[in-house]
């Protein structure tokens, strides 16, 4: 398995798609910090880039590279090797990828402007948001054959991850508007990484307060180390459960 | 050493295979013939375990191959399409498999890629290769290990006639020190004095399958075209 990761690493980071990610990342976490004097302000702007950009740009380029290798995937599954093994290798090796761009494209900027607590937290999100993204693009690739229903179940998936789920959360909130919502608010956010990445760094900003009720709440849960450790273990379930389901179907898969 | 029972396939409503029951012997190198979507590549796929059979079983070497990987080290397999990785070179994919299979203790055959020269493309990424040479890529690592099966699908498709004729050459010997080998292909000619068998599949059930000698017997004719196209115009 390390061996796979090892050979993909080096056939990604050559890749143009992934060098211009890099690029765009770091040209754009740079000339905020530069725009602005204020690093905070600086960092909810690159939040509101992040949370839009990673999760797109990792969600489909897994897809994509997933089904350009088709056939070497085939031709390894030719070879004498786990299968399961094979792509838990291509996963991690896609996973590894995009966690250097981010690391060069967010980090670096982080580290010379803002080495906080909150930079930070911003950092890990789009590193979390990354693995969380690629694993759904590994469950799409896999459960469709075609590739253009494929890529196209990655985009609706992010779509539905960047806006619609916020239009049904936010339309389940009126309707509900007479009834106490406050913990069902809460679970209602864990079932989106990217709204649960994003509450975790408005809170990290000390912005919650602008949130009226439901941010005073989202404080009390989330501020503690209760809450923090609990948002980290369903972060790690969105990264790990549909990446697992993807290659527990690969194994009787017909290629 | 290949031996298939009671094979069935069904993709969807499409029946692919139908009851294949196939005994392959050591030394045999046996021609997979048979139109298009007769079901060869997929008799190949459920050999390499890429496709499960419904219901059947094939085993090679006596052993059950449901479920288990470890024998395809005794297998070299040609796809009819090879695409790799764009950014690796042919060093890197070489490497990689030879890092897949370092398991084995077989030794190196490196005798198909020194004949198709392909050493001195190493530096080249797979991107920049014309499709002949990714051909040649993919035989040159179904020979590389020096494997007791030989699969190859469509393997002189897309290869100019000097390098079809080197791995004609080069399935010719392998044969005499032994192996089994598989070839499906739709251009006959070039199978003449190479197969020793002929499995014939259409419509995802085996017709027949038996020698070359015997049928040119049966039929009077010498080269397999001929063979074939008089065995067709008998079945209809």
């Amino acid at each position: 398995m390390k061996k796979i990761i090892k050979y993909i690493i080096l056939d990604i980071l050559k890749n143009r798609i992934v060098i211009a990610y890099t690029l765009l990342l770091l040209v754009i976490s740079l000339s905020l910090f530069m725009l602005e004097d204020n690093p905070a302000k600086s960092i909810l702007g690159l939040m509101n880039i992040t949370l839009i950009i990673v999760p797109l740009i990792s969600i489909i380029f897994c897809t994509i590279y997933l089904y350009n290798s088709n056939e070497f995937i085939e031709l390894l599954v030719a070879q004498p090797i786990r299968r399961t093994r094979l792509l838990s290798g291509i996963y991690l090796g896609l996973v590894a990828s995009l966690l250097v761009a981010a690391l060069v494209g967010i980090g670096i900027p982080i580290l010379l402007y803002s080495p906080t607590g909150t930079g930070l937290t911003l950092l890990l999100t789009a590193c979390g948001l990354s693995i969380v993204f690629a694993s759904l693009a590994l469950l799409a690739a896999v459960l469709t054959r075609d590739k253009a229903k494929g890529i196209g179940l990655a985009l609706l998936l992010w779509f539905y991850f960047s806006f619609i789920y916020d239009g049904l959360v936010l339309m389940i909130l009126f309707q509900f508007a007479d009834y106490p919502m406050d913990n069902t608010m809460i679970g209602l956010s864990m079932l989106n990484p990217i709204d649960l990445g994003r509450i975790l760094l408005l809170l990290q900003l000390d912005i919650s307060a602008m949130m009226g009720f439901t941010g005073a709440l989202f404080q009390d849960f989330f501020g503690s180390r209760a809450g923090i450790i609990f948002a980290s273990f369903v972060m790690l379930a969105w990264m790990i459960l549909p990446a697992s389901y993807a290659i527990r179907k690969f194994r009787n898969k017909d290629l | 050493m290949i031996i298939a029972t009671n094979v069935n396939k069904r993709f969807g409503r499409l029946q692919v295979l139908s009851d294949i029951s196939l005994t392959c012997n050591k030394g045999q190198t046996i021609a997979l013939i048979g139109p298009n979507g007769s079901g060869k590549t997929t008799l190949i796929k459920c050999l390499l375990g890429m496709v499960i059979p419904d219901s059947g079983f094939m085993t090679v070497n006596n052993k059950n191959i449901a479920r288990d990987w470890a024998y395809r080290e005794q297998i070299g397999y040609m796809p009819q399409i090879s695409r790799f990785p764009d950014n690796m070179t042919i060093e890197q994919v070489i490497d990689m498999v030879k890092d897949i299979r370092s398991g084995s203790s077989r030794h190196l055959d490196e005798e198909l890629l020194q004949a198709f020269d392909l050493p001195s493309l190493y530096g080249k990424r797979m991107r920049t290769l014309s499709g002949g040479t990714r051909q040649k890529v993919s035989a040159s690592l179904a020979f590389l290990f020096n494997p007791d099966i030989l699969i190859l699908d469509e393997p002189t498709a897309g290869l100019d006639p000097l390098s079809s004729e080197i791995l004609k050459e080069k399935i010719q010997k392998e044969k005499s020190k032994g192996k089994l080998t598989m070839i499906t292909s739709h251009v006959l000619s070039d199978l003449d004095d190479l197969v020793s068998e002929i499995v014939y599949l259409q419509e995802g059930k085996l017709r027949f399958h038996s020698s070359v000698s015997s049928l040119q017997k049966d039929t009077g004719e010498e080269k397999l075209n001929k063979v074939m196209a008089r065995i067709m115009q008998q079945n209809r």
